[in-house]
Order: structure tokens, then C-alpha cells, then sequence
């Protein structure tokens, strides 16, 4: 299948330690169960997908992870030691960075401005403290260039950026201001296919970068493309992690709306139910 | 990543940019270009004496008296709010000045930091008020428009006794060493030497026609460079446009958002304080008219400018300009044959291409289709 094989170019680390290891983590919003025990690690220089249908508690688990929400039970290893992060900025300072859908861009903006927007680098003292611009400039070029995106000055506005380079820079972004975890919600979702194919060529990049990719979708397709382990929630519950080779993309569609294949698919997940 | 340089090399979608492009995506170029229209027209129309030295510091003197308050509304919208009430902040502003230095006798070196952090006081609770209660500034701002008028007028009947008008600022002010920096013309020496020598205009006992270059218009200059140097070369520009650009994004970036337009108000009510210090001390009184509709005025100047009304755009280089071709049309007009009264139709007649101009510019910039 070619598909399968596009956007993968190395081999998926085996043995080495996750940095980020999440256990039996549950999340309850008042007596609603948003999160009933879901466990979850990412290790460096993979990409793991996250599945799940609309309501499966996606949002919910990544925001857990990127220290937005603090879960209800359960423990978060960040490179073996037990973390609590108070805040996005802790869980950002510990380097889990977040693109959201959203994508934290301004259209009006400069490439570079958005670049470094609130974490701008200065040069000079007292008064004189000013943006190093020449550095932002070089800086961002190279980032961009790293991620496969030739622009045209860096001064361009993010508005003239398609959708797929747009995503790219706020992925670009947040590898350079050094993240090991990188949690990409639904990158493709509103993509075309060229631009779709961009992004997944931008993830495998990163990937062997030695980051951490935490690959949020609900396609299929875009999800077997470029992952390295695949792991499906539903109702709150993870239903299993299975490596890249033991499930078809059928067998993963057929989890995602609700695991009615259960019993079928238990032989394929090699046990991991 | 060995595998990518080659890319970087050849892209067959590097282009250099035309100089005309790249200019198209100044925000000022509007501006700009509504400056040489308009000198084009008076050049045409009004008396030579128009663009004689005194006749350019006669246009120069109201556009800087506005080109002042034009510059702190631009960084407001540029971050993404509005301030209606700078205008009644000049009257209340100056009534605390004139009331500082005539009825309590202080000297300037004591009033005039007084006046401006009383006016930053104000501009931060209008900037407070804005943030806590998520209302648009455009409301919260008008309330005070009116709030601020009236307190003028109370604070003045209060301060005179019953009149609206508070006088002897001058005497008040008379031989303090801050008031030449506040009032008057600035290089009055090199102006007569150059009068002596014949270089410029003089009057028939040979006395310059300029006495020097009013002071409104060194602070215009200073005001506009300072903002400029911020928005564009400072990372707290960086946050103005980005928190004027879109707010929930510059905050999930780390901006602090409502710090950044807490500190626009309180620039923008120093900005009027600035005006009403400097006019007041010019007039030596105050009045509750003081700053009259300036509020709009300013707002015109920073749309011709180049500021777009949702935020995030503009630039203070603009409002500069902006703020010249107010000047040039409400003196211009009154070198020509027209009625003076054409300036209303005029100025309303140049923000409506303005705002169309910018529309098209901001659609260039952001590809929008």
C-alpha cells in the first residue's frame, strides 16, 4: 500500500523509554465521566496516533496532557519522574507543546512576528532593547526551510499562507522553541489533500528530529500514513494500542465507532485490549 | 536534515518583489499618498502663500495638536480598541493642569507629571472597565466621552466659581524653567539669525516671520518616532498588534493580553493630557469646549492612516500623515476661494476612501479571496 508507506521513511524506536507516560488517567467535569481510565505514552522520534470519534474525549485527554485540565485519578510521567502541571505554561516549559486547531496565528502578522509572538528574543539594553530582527528573520527562514517551506520573505503575512503551511509554522514554532512532545490536534481536518500530505510530510520530519508526535485525528487514512502506534479511544477508554503492521485500516474504523468488532479484533491487538 | 537543503536552494516560487508590491503593503502608503493628492490640490487651488515657511507652520500647528492624539488612537486600534473619549480627556485633563498651576499655585515641575499620571489614571480605569467587563470599548469609551465633559464642566464652575472658562495659566506659569518645553516656539535663535542673514521670510523691521518652529509640532515628531520605534522594533509592539490581531491567540502565545490594552488606554489619555498641556499653557486658560469632537478627528487621522477599525493593522507613520492632511485641509481651505465650511464635507469625503483604500490593502495583505 502506498499510501501507507509515503510518510514513513525510518523505523519506529523500540526500545527506549517514553517521555511522557500517561496511567488510568480519569477526568470527571461535575458527574460527567469525560475520561474513565486512559492510558497513553509517547516515546522520542515516534508518532502516535490518537483515534477517536467525535465525543470519544480526544479533546479532553490532550488537554490533561498539555496541563490544561488536571485529571481526576491517575499519574503523568514526564521522563520517568511523576509531574503535575499546574498550568499550559508548566507543561510548555517542560517542553509538551500544543498546536491547536486554532493554530495561535494572525493572519495580519508576519511569518516572523508570529514566529516568536510573546517569546521575542532582544538585543541592546535600557531604552534601546529592541527585537533582534535579523535573528527572528534567520531564524524563522531556517525553520521553515528545515520544515520544507521555502518563503518568500519572512516578512510575509501568515494570511497569504495556505492552510497546510500555516500548520506548519505553528509546528515549526514549536519545535524550535524546543519541544519533546508535540500535540498536533487534528492537523488535517480541515486540509486538502496536497496540503494534507504536506503536514504529513512536516510530522515525519519532526519525528526524526527526536520529538514526539502526538497525532490527534479521526481519519483513518491520514493516521496509518504517517503513525508508528495507534491508539483508540472511545467513550472515554482507550480500547487498545496497537503497533504500525498489525491493524488495518478496517479494523481501526470498525474500533473507532464503538468497538462493536470487539471480540474479532482482540486476536489482531495482540492482547493489548 | 541533509534531505531538505537542496529544496532551499530552487523554488520556483522565489520571486523577488517589485518595489511597487512591497510598498502596496506599507500600511501608511495611503497616507502618503493623501498627502502629495492633497498638496496637489492646494497647489492648484490655494494661494502661493500656503507653502511659504509660516505658511506651512500655520497648517503644521493644528495637524500636530491632533497628529498627537491621532498617534495614541492608532496604537489603540492597532491593538484592537477604541478610546471615544479623548477628546473631553483633553478638557478634563487640562482642567487639572490649569487648576493644578492657578489654583493651587504648583509649579510645573510638580503639575505636569501630576496631569499625566492623573490622565493615566483615568485611561487605565476606561482600559479596566473594558477588560472586566468584555464590553466593546466603543461603549464603554463613549460613556466616559460624556462622563469626562461633565465633570469638565463641574470641575470648572467648582474651580472658577460659577464661570466655564479658567484664565491666568500664563501668570501662573510665568518664568517657571519647564514651561519653554511645553509652550511657545522651539530654535527661536537659529530662526533670527536666519531672518538676520535674509534666509527666510521677515517682516519689514526684519524680525523672522517664523519665530521658531512651534513646540506642538517637535513633541508631534518626537510622539510619532517614539511610537513608531515601539510598534515596530520592540517586542511590546510585537503584542500590540498581535493582541489587536486576535486576542485569544496572542494570549494561548504568552502575550499578556489585557496588560498590553490597559497600558493603549493609558498611553492614549497621556497623549490627550500631552495636547491639553500644551494648548492650555498656549492659550494661558481652559475651557470645558476644550478638545471638542477631537475624539473623532483623531480616529479620521489614524483611518486615513492605514489603522483598520477590527485591529491588528496600521501604523503610527500613517497617523502622522493622517493627521497633516487634516491640517493642510482645515487651514488650505481658507487660503482658496471655497467656504471654509467644505472642510466637514472634505474630511468626510477622505475617510470614506480611506476605509475602502484599506479594506482593499488589508485583502491584499492577507489573501483573502
Amino acid at each position: 500500500m502506498t499510501e501507507d508507506s509515503t510518510f514513513h521513511h525510518g523505523g519506529a524506536p523500540v526500545d527506549v523509554a517514553p517521555i511522557v507516560q500517561m496511567k488510568n488517567i480519569e477526568k470527571h467535569f461535575g458527574n460527567i465521566i469525560a475520561l474513565a481510565g486512559v492510558s497513553f505514552d509517547v516515546k522520542p522520534g515516534e508518532c502516535h496516533c490518537l483515534l477517536g470519534d467525535n465525543g470519544a474525549g480526544k479533546s479532553t485527554f490532550i488537554k490533561t496532557m498539555s496541563g490544561v485540565h488536571k485529571p481526576t485519578k491517575g499519574e503523568i510521567y514526564f521522563e520517568g519522574k511523576q509531574m503535575d502541571f499546574g498550568s499550559p505554561r508548566d507543561a510548555m516549559e517542560a517542553g509538551i507543546a500544543t498546536v491547536f486547531q486554532d493554530l495561535a496565528m494572525i493572519p495580519l502578522m508576519s511569518v516572523t512576528r508570529n514566529f516568536f509572538m510573546g517569546r521575542e528574543p532582544t538585543v541592546g539594553r535600557g531604552p534601546f532593547k529592541r527585537m533582534d530582527n535579523d535573528t527572528m528573520n534567520a531564524a524563522t527562514m531556517d525553520s521553515m526551510r528545515k520544515m520544507g517551506i521555502n518563503l518568500r520573505a519572512p516578512d510575509q503575512s501568515v494570511g497569504t499562507l495556505s492552510g497546510g503551511e500555516r500548520q506548519t509554522v505553528a509546528i515549526a514554532r514549536a519545535v524550535y522553541f524546543g519541544a519533546k512532545i508535540l500535540i498536533l490536534d487534528e492537523p488535517t481536518s480541515a486540509l486538502g489533500v496536497r496540503q494534507t500530505s504536506n503536514v504529513l510530510a512536516t510530522i515525519d520530519r519532526v519525528r526524526k528530529q527526536g520529538v514526539g508526535v502526538v497525532f490527534i485525528s479521526h481519519n483513518v487514512r491520514h493516521a496509518l500514513a504517517v503513525g508508528d502506534r495507534f491508539t483508540v479511544l472511545n467513550r472515554g477508554k482507550t480500547l487498545g494500542t496497537a503497533e504500525r503492521g498489525e491493524i488495518t485500516p478496517e479494523q481501526l474504523q470498525d474500533l473507532m465507532a464503538g468497538g462493536q468488532e470487539m471480540a474479532q479484533l482482540e486476536g489482531s491487538l495482540g492482547g493489548t485490549v | 536534515m541533509s534531505d531538505t537543503t537542496p529544496e532551499a536552494v530552487t523554488d520556483e516560487r522565489m520571486k523577488t518583489e517589485s518595489l511597487g508590491s512591497r510598498l502596496m503593503k506599507r500600511p501608511e502608503l495611503g497616507a502618503i499618498a493623501g498627502v502629495v493628492l492633497v498638496t496637489i490640490f492646494f497647489l492648484i487651488t490655494a494661494d502661493s502663500a500656503m507653502f511659504t515657511l509660516s505658511g506651512v507652520v500655520n497648517f503644521m500647528t493644528p495637524a500636530a495638536q491632533l497628529g498627537i492624539l491621532a498617534i495614541g488612537a492608532a496604537m489603540l486600534m492597532i491593538g484592537g480598541e477604541f478610546d471615544l473619549s479623548i477628546g473631553s480627556m483633553v478638557a478634563f485633563a487640562g482642567l487639572f493642569f490649569a487648576a493644578a498651576t492657578v489654583t493651587f499655585g504648583l509649579p510645573l515641575i510638580v503639575a505636569i507629571p501630576a496631569t499625566f499620571v492623573f490622565a493615566a489614571l483615568v485611561g487605565s480605569l476606561n482600559g479596566f472597565i473594558v477588560i472586566r467587563s468584555g464590553l466593546p470599548s466603543f461603549i464603554v469609551t463613549l460613556a466616559f466621552l460624556f462622563i469626562l465633559r461633565g465633570l469638565s464642566l463641574v470641575g470648572l464652575k467648582l474651580a472658577t466659581g460659577g464661570s466655564t472658562q479658567l484664565r491666568g495659566v500664563r501668570d501662573a506659569i510665568e518664568g517657571d524653567w519647564l514651561a519653554p518645553f511645553f509652550s511657545g516656539d522651539a530654535f527661536s535663535g537659529p530662526f533670527a539669525w536666519l531672518a538676520e542673514n535674509g534666509w527666510v521670510e521677515t517682516f519689514n523691521n526684519g524680525t523672522s516671520k517664523v519665530p521658531g518652529i512651534p513646540i506642538e509640532i517637535i513633541w508631534f515628531v518626537i510622539v510619532a518616532l517614539l511610537a513608531t520605534w515601539v510598534l515596530l522594533r520592540t517586542p511590546a509592539g510585537n503584542w500590540i498588534f498581535a493582541a489587536g490581531g486576535d486576542p485569544n491567540a496572542a494570549t494561548n502565545s504568552g502575550v499578556p493580553v489585557k496588560r498590553v490594552k490597559i497600558s493603549l488606554f493609558m498611553v492614549t489619555a497621556c497623549c490627550a493630557a500631552l495636547v491639553a498641556i500644551i494648548t492650555v499653557m498656549d492659550a494661558g486658560s481652559t475651557d470645558s469646549r476644550r478638545g471638542f469632537q477631537k475624539e473623532f478627528e483623531a480616529i479620521i487621522a489614524a483611518v486615513i492612516g492605514g489603522c483598520l477599525l477590527t485591529g491588528g493593522y496600521g501604523s503610527a507613520i500613517g497617523a502622522f500623515f493622517g493627521a497633516i492632511i487634516f491640517g493642510m485641509v482645515v487651514i488650505g481651505l481658507t487660503y482658496t476661494d471655497f467656504d471654509q465650511d467644505w472642510f466637514q464635507v472634505f474630511l468626510g469625503g477622505m475617510l470614506l476612501i480611506a476605509v475602502l483604500f484599506n479594506n482593499a490593502i488589508r485583502k491584499r495583505v492577507t489573501g483573502e479571496r
